[in-house]
């Protein structure tokens, strides 16, 4: 099953849905025109998800090195003949290894970051609902009165 | 001879305090009132030192004294007068200096407002903000003197980063700081509590304030350095998930649920614990964020220059800060008790649920943002992670918060009696809904589902939000400061959640290569690409370009982008050129010299973006107002708090 | 069940033994570890500087040791690194094959003729493709390929002579190494 940017379950999906997670910098001007919309767009998304190594912290679509221009020239060579996203992805981590993508693919290593929020979440719930449920029993027996001023 | 004083003032400034620790711990403590009563002037006298040093080395960039080698690294002699005095936090060694000369300006306003404090109190509280100013002083002197001389001088300076020299720098660093330092007098109003073993039960109403000012300033901050990245740096881009973005925005986040925790401490006395932890974690999360940002352990296109042997400071001052806090807190806090409850329903489960949602948002950038040092040090091999990964997850957090927020509003302290808000909640939710989806697919005819979604939770916060207030003006009650500042605060986050979903989706961006009479046409608006000229500043020369913007056949802006190219450093540096129109940005930045006359250009439509750093003032001057409440105003004696409980002992 | 208000300090003691294994690490932080170790050399077929009709093939290198040497004239760590590379050609134990990355040929041939030439071959990548193929993102880097073409070794930055005798010659078998 394809994962919608690498989320699993779809409750996350729904966010995943709503969010582009496009990364906006830009300290290199890239013209470079696709045939086609639907070329363009995967040509921008995946020069945004793949890291210029050289640069470290830019995505090759925002870096001004001669090595990121070589690496969107490839992307875009791949496009053209055919490959898909995830064969353009699995050629570059050939050759650079899983740091080159923004995004981590998912695989055990990395298990305990893309499963950090949820099992936050779940410790969250879990805690608020303990607090609650204490705090509410006390309501009964707690008789004062509250002047309510509405200040919060 | 002003830099061995400026040197001279730190070293006196260290003992200072050294002293002010030693008495405001100790004296408490062991019940010396002459000890106690020494803690005011030492802090004074620090204050007095830090702000010779300063002037010190202000001095030495005005008078380009280029034997200091700060000051040779840092600035030349046609640096404008302005850049050289903002030089002055420009690289490592003087943003230390300034670290310390905020904290000195915290601590005095802390004794200046401690007559309304016990005495003992107000002394452990100077007394653990001495520890920290000691700690910096002793790290800016071992290891980043700013006074380092050059023998024989420079001829003339390095020049200031060519990406520094411009008014950004010369705001955001000084506000940045003062709310990251800000939240040290939180630390130290939680320590003073947890040494003394109690909790008074006006300590919740000493710390509002002071947490709430850091957290106004640490706003401003935030947003002035993403407003600044988006014209000088990023091109457009505002914010990127970069470590010490990261690094500034979980305080913020904890920040955040600290104010609100007070809330509950202040009016019911409850949350003690988490209070305290929370107050703990702001300030923790500050030093951690000094601590990656210099200490080379992170690659960042922000860091100061790495080196580990700063880092190994730092880390050892955050293991005494950071551990020894905690440790009290795992001593002290099992103590804090409190009887009181609530229904499900309350405003203090809307404000719990606020809280583990913005401590889940912190946590995850923080597992985000250290994920390259976890993975290295579990040997788990190299991970990468960017926006990709931090802005689903971060929505995932935040959603649910904005939605809890419209709801949790309407709820009483203690019963909640939502059921009696019903129809408010219904009416204000479906106006909200209309309003959003009406102006999204009116003005847009199409779009994603993101910004219907962030516009209806924050057009349903505003109308919630209004709510009380009309009401009470309605029934001529009073209209506390702390409810309108409270208002202005939400309303600012509901604007910004409205601007920053609509960027998101319907930011326009195309980048051409254009040719003299050229154009091109983006988002509705025609770009004339007139060719570039010739331009030379005070420090550069370089090229300026000229693009015509037309809609529909009307001018609407000319404007002139220009590439720099400074001669001390020879770095080129981009500068965008900006318009503002019907709520749209419109961006045009300089890219490369294609040849015969051609250059390649980016042009950025974004609308409602200047709102999300309008929004952010607007929440900071929501806390302005709040703060201003008279409640706060100074008393001598600890005034009751209502339905609160009796003080422990420990 | 244990106090509670314990977690906080736990947890931090954890991070402050990871940020301390960090501050440890981090002079190699910027070094990626390369994907092809222990992988088959890629393919390739360049042009030789100075000699255009002449091919440097990667598939006649096969059968003997070599190190693959990215290299420009733009680049100053390479220039740094030339004498020891100059050093390794005189002890004549294993041949340096050269790639001359994204460079200038007039140039690349002066470079060499001035300050010696420590290269069997030289091969001229004007595309960046071949480096990018070896997974190159930054000159210097060098790569020890064995008989069977395997990479077996690579080194990011100028190198060294602590590298080449405590990592290098220690990969080439005895009779090989004798020879130095």
């Amino acid at each position: 099953m394809r994962r919608a940017i690498g989320r699993s379950t779809p409750l996350l999906a729904l966010w995943a849905l709503l969010a582009l997670g496009r990364a906006p910098a830009a300290w290199a001007i890239d013209t470079t025109q696709m045939p086609t919309p639907q070329l363009q767009a995967r040509y921008e998304g995946l020069t945004h998800e793949l890291r210029c190594v050289q640069c470290q912290n830019e995505a090759i679509a925002d870096s001004p090195v001669d090595l990121a221009a070589d690496l969107r020239r490839d992307v875009r060579d791949m496009l053209l003949a055919g490959k898909s996203d995830d064969d353009v992805r699995a050629w570059m981590v050939a050759r650079y290894g899983d740091f080159i993508l923004f995004r981590p693919r998912f695989a055990w290593k990395n298990a305990w970051l893309w499963g950090a929020p949820e099992v936050l979440l779940l410790l969250g719930v879990l805690i608020a609902w303990r607090v609650v449920r204490k705090r509410a029993r006390l309501v009964t027996a707690d008789h004062e009165p509250l002047p309510d001023d509405g200040s919060p | 001879m002003l830099p061995e004083l400026g040197h001279f003032s730190l070293i006196l400034a260290l003992l200072l305090a050294a002293l002010q620790a030693f008495f405001g711990i100790a004296g408490p403590m062991l019940r010396r009132e002459r000890w106690v009563a020494a803690v005011s002037p030492a802090v004074a006298g620090q204050a007095v030192m830090v702000a010779t040093a300063v002037g010190c080395l202000i001095s030495s960039f005005v008078r380009d004294d280029f034997s200091v080698a700060y000051v040779a690294e840092n600035s030349n002699s046609a640096l404008p007068l302005f850049y050289r005095v903002a030089a002055l936090w420009g690289a490592h060694e003087g943003s230390l200096l300034l670290w310390i000369m905020l904290l000195a300006l915290w601590t005095v306003a802390v004794a200046f407002y401690a007559k309304g404090l016990p005495r003992l109190f107000a002394a452990r509280v100077l007394g653990v903000l001495g520890v920290i100013s000691f700690g910096f002083l002793l790290f800016t002197l071992a290891t980043s003197n700013p006074f380092v001389r050059l023998d024989p001088p420079a001829l003339d300076g390095r020049d200031l980063n060519p990406i520094l020299q411009d008014p950004g720098l010369a705001g955001h660093p000084p506000v940045l700081y003062t709310g990251y330092v800000g939240f040290a007098v939180a630390f130290a109003f939680a320590c003073g509590a947890m040494l003394e073993g109690r909790m008074d039960q006006n300590w919740a109403r000493w710390t509002r304030p002071w947490v709430t000012a850091a957290w106004s300033f640490l706003t401003c901050g935030i947003a002035m350095g993403s407003f600044w990245a988006y014209y000088e740096l990023g091109w457009g881009g505002f914010w990127f998930w970069d470590p010490v973005e990261c690094a500034s925005f979980m305080p913020w986040l904890v920040g955040t649920a600290l104010i609100h925790s007070l809330a509950v401490t202040d009016k019911r006395g409850l949350f003690k614990s988490w209070t305290l932890l929370l107050s703990v974690l702001a300030f923790s999360l500050s030093l951690l964020g000094t601590f990656l940002v210099r200490s080379g352990v992170l690659v960042s296109v922000h860091s100061f220059a790495a080196d580990p042997s700063r880092g190994v400071f730092i880390l050892s001052f955050l293991i005494v800060m950071i551990g020894g806090a905690l440790s009290l807190y795992a001593w002290r806090a099992p103590l804090l008790k409190s009887p009181a409850g609530f229904e499900l329903g309350a405003r203090e489960s809307f404000l719990l649920f606020n809280n583990v949602l913005l401590v889940i948002a912190a946590a995850t950038v923080f597992a985000g943002t250290l994920a390259p040092l976890i993975s290295g040090a579990l040997k788990l091999g190299t991970v990468s992670v960017g926006p990709p990964f931090f802005n689903p997850t971060f929505m995932l957090s935040m959603l649910p918060l904005l939605a809890l927020l419209s709801i949790g509003i309407h709820a009483g302290w203690k019963r909640g009696r939502l059921a009696t808000q019903q129809r408010t909640l219904l009416y204000t939710l479906v106006g909200a809904a209309a309003l959003a989806w009406g102006l999204v697919y009116g003005i847009y005819s199409h779009g994603q589902l993101l910004t219907p979604v962030g516009a209806t939770l924050g057009l349903w916060i505003i109308l919630s939000s209004l709510v009380d207030p009309v009401d009470r003006l309605r029934r001529r009650l009073s209209l506390p400061r702390a409810v309108v500042g409270m208002t202005i605060a939400h309303t600012g986050l509901a604007i910004a959640v409205i601007a920053l979903t609509t960027v998101q989706s319907f930011t326009n961006e195309k980048d051409v290569a254009m040719a003299p009479g050229g154009s091109a046409s983006v988002g509705g608006y025609q770009f004339r690409f007139d060719g570039v000229r010739p331009i030379e500043g005070p420090n550069y020369d370089g090229v300026g370009g000229t693009l015509v913007v037309t809609r529909d056949g009307s001018a609407v802006a000319v404007l002139k982008p220009q590439k720099r190219q400074y001669w001390v450093q020879h770095q080129v540096t981009t500068d965008t050129a900006i318009h503002y129109s019907r709520g749209n940005n419109i961006l045009v930045a300089l890219g490369d010299d294609l040849g015969a006359g051609r250059w390649s250009v980016r042009i950025q439509i974004r609308p409602l973006v200047s709102f999300i750093w309008i929004a952010a003032v607007i929440m900071a001057l929501g806390g302005a107002v709040a703060i201003s409440d008279r409640r706060y105003r100074l008393t001598r004696a600890a005034v009751p708090v209502p339905g609160g409980t009796a003080p422990e002992h420990a | 069940m244990i106090n509670r208000f314990v977690i906080p300090v736990v947890v931090f003691a954890l991070l402050a033994v990871v940020l301390a294994i960090g501050i440890v690490h981090s002079p190699q932080k910027g070094v990626i570890v390369s994907p092809l170790l222990g992988k088959p050399a890629p393919q390739f077929a360049l042009p030789s500087l100075g000699n255009p009709s002449q091919v440097v093939r990667s598939a006649d290198l096969r059968g003997r040791w070599y190190l693959f040497n990215v290299w420009g004239t733009w680049c100053g760590e390479c220039r740094a690194e030339h004498d020891m590379l100059l050093t390794v050609r005189r002890a004549g134990v294993v041949p340096l094959v050269g790639l001359d990355w994204k460079d200038d040929d007039a140039q690349a041939l002066g470079w060499l003729q001035q300050l010696g030439n420590p290269y069997q071959e030289v091969a001229v990548d004007r595309t960046g493709q071949v480096a990018i193929d070896w997974g190159v993102y930054g000159a210097p880097e060098t790569f020890l390929v064995n008989p069977q073409g395997i990479i077996v070794y690579k080194h990011v930055g100028a190198l060294t002579s602590e590298t080449w005798t405590r990592e290098i010659l220690p990969l080439l078998p005895a009779p090989t190494r004798a020879r130095s």
